[in-house]
Parts: C-alpha cells; structure tokens; sequence
C-alpha cells in the first residue's frame, strides 16, 4: 500500500472504530454478560453468591421448570418435524411442478413467496383473523359448502392449535423451500434422469433415485434454516396464542418459556432464565452442527 | 413415447394444482383487503364476502383512533435512522478490513463475522439492565443504536465481499495524486459501493421494520411503540371491531410491500454484483 504504516493504524481505527465500539457494546458484551449472569443466584436485580450450575440445575431439574421447559421443548420438536413434513415436502412438490412446467414460472414464485415478506407477528394476527371460531372466514367458507362438521374453533382446541400453528407456519415461509430446491433442480442434467427412464425406470422412481440424491446439498440447507428457525420461533406463537402459549399451553415454545421467565419469573429471574438462555443457545447450535456434518456426509459426489 | 391426450391431461392437471396453491398463498391476503374495505356488521353477518358497499371508515379509525398514525412514524423513524447508521459504519469498516493490509486484519474481520452465528435475543436481559442504566429503556434512540449494532455482521460480511472485488487503480491514482484518505472514501469508494449499500440497506430493512422482541420489552410508553408492538396492543383493544383490525393488518403490511417492489430492481443488481465476481 502506498502510505505510511504509522499514519495507517490510526485510519484503521478510525474507520473500524464506530461499528467495533457499536458491535462490542451492544452485541458481545450482552451476550457475555448473559452466560456470566448464568452462574450466579439473584435477587432480583441484586446479584447473589456464585452459584455455579446451580441454574442449569434447577432449570433442567426441578419443579416446575423441568416440566415446562420439556413441554416446550417437546412442542419445538413437533413443530420442527411438522414443518419439515408439511412446508418442505409441500414446497419440494412445487418446485417440481415448476421445474417440469415452466410456464408462468416466475409469477407462481412470487405469488408463492409473497408472504414471506410479512412479519411473522402480523401472520399470526392474519390467521387468528382468518381462523376466528364465529367471525372467521375459515368457519365461514366451511359452512358456504356444507362442510359443518369440519368447523372448530381452530386456535382454542388445544388437541389441534399447535398443528393449526404448523400450517400457519408453514404457509409464510413455503416460498424458502420452493426456491432453494427449484434451484437445485435445475442445476442437474436432465440426462442423467432420462437415461434412468429409458432403462425402464418409471418416473417416480426415477426421480427419488435418480435427482432426489443429487439435490441432498439442498435438502440440507432446507433443513438447517429450517431447524435454527424453529427453535427460535416467537413471534407467530405469540400473536396465535399470547405469551401464554394458547389453551393449555398446548402451543408453549422455548422462547416463550424464556420470555415468561426472564420478564415474569420469581426472585431468580434472571439466573434462571440466563441459563435456559444458554441451554437453547448450546442446543441451537450444537445440533445445527450435527446435522450439517451428517447430511453433508451423505452428499452424492456426481 | 406417451400419447398427446394423457399429456395434455397432465399439464392441465398440473396447472389446476399450481394455481390451487396459488389460491391458498394469496387468498389470505385478499380475504384482509376485501375486509379493510367492509363495514363491521357485514362482517359479522357473513364472515366471507366481498365489499358491497366500500368503505374506507375502518382505517379511519385505525389511523387515527388507534394511533396506528403513530406506530407508523416511529417505525418509519427508527428503521431509517438504524438502516443509515448501520451501513454507513459497516461501509467505514468493511473498506480497509477489504483493502488494506495491516496486522490483524483477519482477526478483526472474524470478530465483526462471529457475530452473524449468535442470537442476539438471547443477551436481552444484559441489555435490559444496560439500556437502564443508561437512561435508553424507553427510548427510540436506544432501540436504534441496539437495531444498528445487530446489522453489523451482516452488513460487514456482504460489503467486505464486494469492496474485495473492485478493481485498485483508481484508489492508486488519487492516492499518486495526493487526495485525503476521507476524500477518497467519501468521493470514490462510496459511489463505487452503491449496489452492495442498496443490497444491504434493503436486507437489514425487514428484519429492523418487522423485530417485535426488542421493542416489546424496551418500550414503556404507547406514543414511542412501533408498529408490531403497536399492533399488538392495538389486537387487544380492538379485538370486537373487526373492520379496523383488518384496516390496521394492511396498514402494517403495505410500507414494507411498497419499498420491496420500489427497490426490487436495485435488490437483484446488488445481489448479482456481488456473486458475479
């Protein structure tokens, strides 16, 4: 470089210094904070003795956080696998379509996708509009073709609410899927599938045998983005059923757990959520990792 | 070989399911609009309809009754105001940790990088008692500082990747020709990064206009809530005037909607600029 390193060191901390200052202060010093704050016992906002992992302990161990956080953790499985169900193989069929019919393929994208464009937070207050018991259009068009007995009150049946959220859910974020694997599908050669057919293969075959293996880096991503979005789900959960977590609580998630701890918890409030915290930031991660490493070992080298 | 009438069949069948899903995606959106539009008895008499007689009384009342007016400027406000500083100081950053070199560039460039993998949600609480301390719960100022130092990793990675791929002779030249290294930031290196600043000034957009955590549990006082906050009390006041509330759904979508269409052009040539290299 053309000028001098003494003078160049203080441009440098010039131009890095704002976001470095900005970043640090409001980013890592929180998150450093939270996983120290983890280790101590509160009195509300006056920090106790260190109490080692007495947190983690009572927040994975006793009651009745134990239940709660197993409940809510359960839920985010459910509706993990519930979503990789219904929106990725929804949107795997859909991008088929388009891949074999590309008329008016790009206006079938964007109509599919527009909903991804709205906050999850106005998704879930559209829907509770939509799926309102009296008032809703949902119940509504049921009646309109003599399907009455279908009608129900969506949201307040805790045996149905959390997959009427996996639906919900599902129908925002479908347009993700549909692109990362018509993508993918138009990356292979077609010859490859053809060839298969030709060898008397029928088409079906052809293409999970054949195509579905090559498009694995795909399914891949598609499950990550959507395991990390699942496990940090909020939002659509609240506008569906309140902090609460709906009737029964049959729609409780980890991030409402935590949000009702840290913000309406007891005395150790800020221990105790500080922990789960951390736990969900370990569980996050930990098993994006996994997962990342097991799908990529099972990429079709081609 | 298949025979024509089978095929044909097929591509209609095919286009009967295409079109189905596009029903399902985009009929929500309408049955809201057509809504807006509908007085509230006639939605009450017949929940799915369309307007017989328009009306544009419900986001009257959702505009002024409901402040929704006011959520509007705030998030308007803040979502600028945090989209502007976050780039600016990632623009300032990205330029020498692209093109400079000097010790410990790359572990600077990692630091600012870590933080696109951590939740920032998660450090909610420290951030609570910090922003307490420092006067900022409750105040705009404070959401659009945390808003801007969220958007950094992110901003940094895109804008480091493109300022790599700009060729160096002009910045040589001006630098021969004795320009000041804020001139030459300001005037040359600026302008170049355009793209790459509409790229990431519209992906930071969303997510600052749509975040509903932070202001959630950082506001107190209704005349400084945001839009999703805002909406969110708004549902609870206003859960028995259907009409306003499908008015205020609309409201809440269509700024976001506007700058999308608006910027969509400018979005796929900042992404493409930066992939093409």
């Amino acid at each position: 470089m053309a000028f001098r390193s003494g003078r160049r060191l203080g441009w440098v901390a010039f131009f890095c210094g704002p976001a470095a200052v900005l970043y640090t202060v409001f980013v890592v010093v929180p998150l450093a904070t939270a996983l120290w704050y983890s280790f101590y016992g509160w009195q509300g906002t006056t920090r106790g003795a260190p109490a080692g992992m007495a947190n983690y302990a009572a927040v994975l161990g006793d009651y009745p956080y134990q239940e709660q956080v197993l409940k809510a953790f359960w839920h985010n499985v459910v509706f993990f696998a519930g979503t990789m169900l219904v929106q990725n193989t929804v949107g795997l069929g859909l991008a088929v379509l388009l891949h074999r019919n590309p008329r008016g393929k790009r206006m079938f994208q964007t109509l599919y996708s527009l909903p991804y464009l709205i906050s999850p937070l106005v998704v879930g207050y559209l829907w509770s509009m939509m799926l309102s018991p009296a008032f809703g259009p949902v119940n509504a068009g049921l009646q309109a073709v003599g399907l009455d007995g279908l009608t129900r009150p969506w949201l307040g049946d805790p045996a149905i609410a959390l997959p009427v959220v996996v639906l919900v859910n599902a129908w925002q974020w479908i347009g993700c899927p549909m692109l990362i694997f018509g993508a993918a599908l138009a990356a292979v050669p077609a010859e490859m599938e053809e060839a298969a057919v030709i060898d008397g293969a029928s088409a079906w075959k052809a293409f999970w045998q054949v195509r579905f293996p090559l498009i694995m880096p795909a399914v891949g991503a598609v499950t990550l983005l959507t395991f990390v979005g699942c496990f940090n789900v909020f939002d659509l959960v609240f506008a569906l059923g309140g902090s609460s977590g709906g009737p029964g609580q049959s729609m409780d998630v980890l991030g409402l757990l935590f949000y009702r701890i840290a913000f309406q918890g007891g005395v150790n409030a800020i221990g105790l959520s500080s922990a789960l915290a951390m736990v969900m930031f370990v569980v996050v991660f930990g098993v994006a990792l996994v997962v990342d490493r097991s799908l990529r070992r099972r990429e079709v080298p081609w | 070989m298949v025979s024509t009438a089978p095929r044909i069949g097929r591509a209609v069948g095919v286009q009967v399911l295409l079109w189905a899903y596009a029903g399902v995606a985009f009929g929500p959106l309408l049955l809201v609009l057509l809504g807006s539009l509908r007085g509230n008895r006639e939605i009450m008499r017949e929940p799915l309809g369309l307007p017989t007689s328009p009306t544009f009384e419900n986001f009257g009342r959702a505009w002024a009754n409901a402040s929704l007016s006011t959520y509007l400027l705030n998030s308007v406000v803040i979502t600028v105001a945090a989209v502007t500083l976050c780039t600016v100081i990632s623009l300032m950053a990205a330029y020498p940790l692209a093109r400079w070199r000097f010790t410990g560039r790359a572990l600077l460039a990692a630091y600012f990088l870590s933080g696109l993998m951590l939740p920032i949600k998660l450090g909610v609480l420290p951030i609570f008692y910090m922003f307490q301390s420092m006067g900022l719960v409750d105040s705009r100022i404070g959401l659009t500082l945390l808003y801007a130092a969220g958007g950094i990793p992110f901003s940094v990675f895109i804008l480091m990747a493109f300022l790599r791929g700009l060729p160096t002779d002009i910045e040589e030249a001006a630098r021969i020709d004795g320009v000041g290294e804020l001139r030459l930031f300001r005037s040359i290196v600026t302008p170049l990064s355009r793209p790459a600043i509409a790229t990431v000034a519209v992906f930071q957009l969303a997510p600052t206009w749509n975040d509903f955590f932070f202001p959630l549990i950082l506001l107190r006082s209704s005349e400084k809530y945001t839009i999703p906050v805002g909406l969110s009390r708004f549902f609870g006041e206003f859960s028995t005037d259907r009409g306003a509330l499908y008015a205020g759904l609309v409201l809440a979508v269509l700024p976001l909607v506007v700058v999308f269409v608006m910027a969509s052009r400018q979005v796929v040539a900042g992404l493409t600029a930066g992939i093409g290299r």
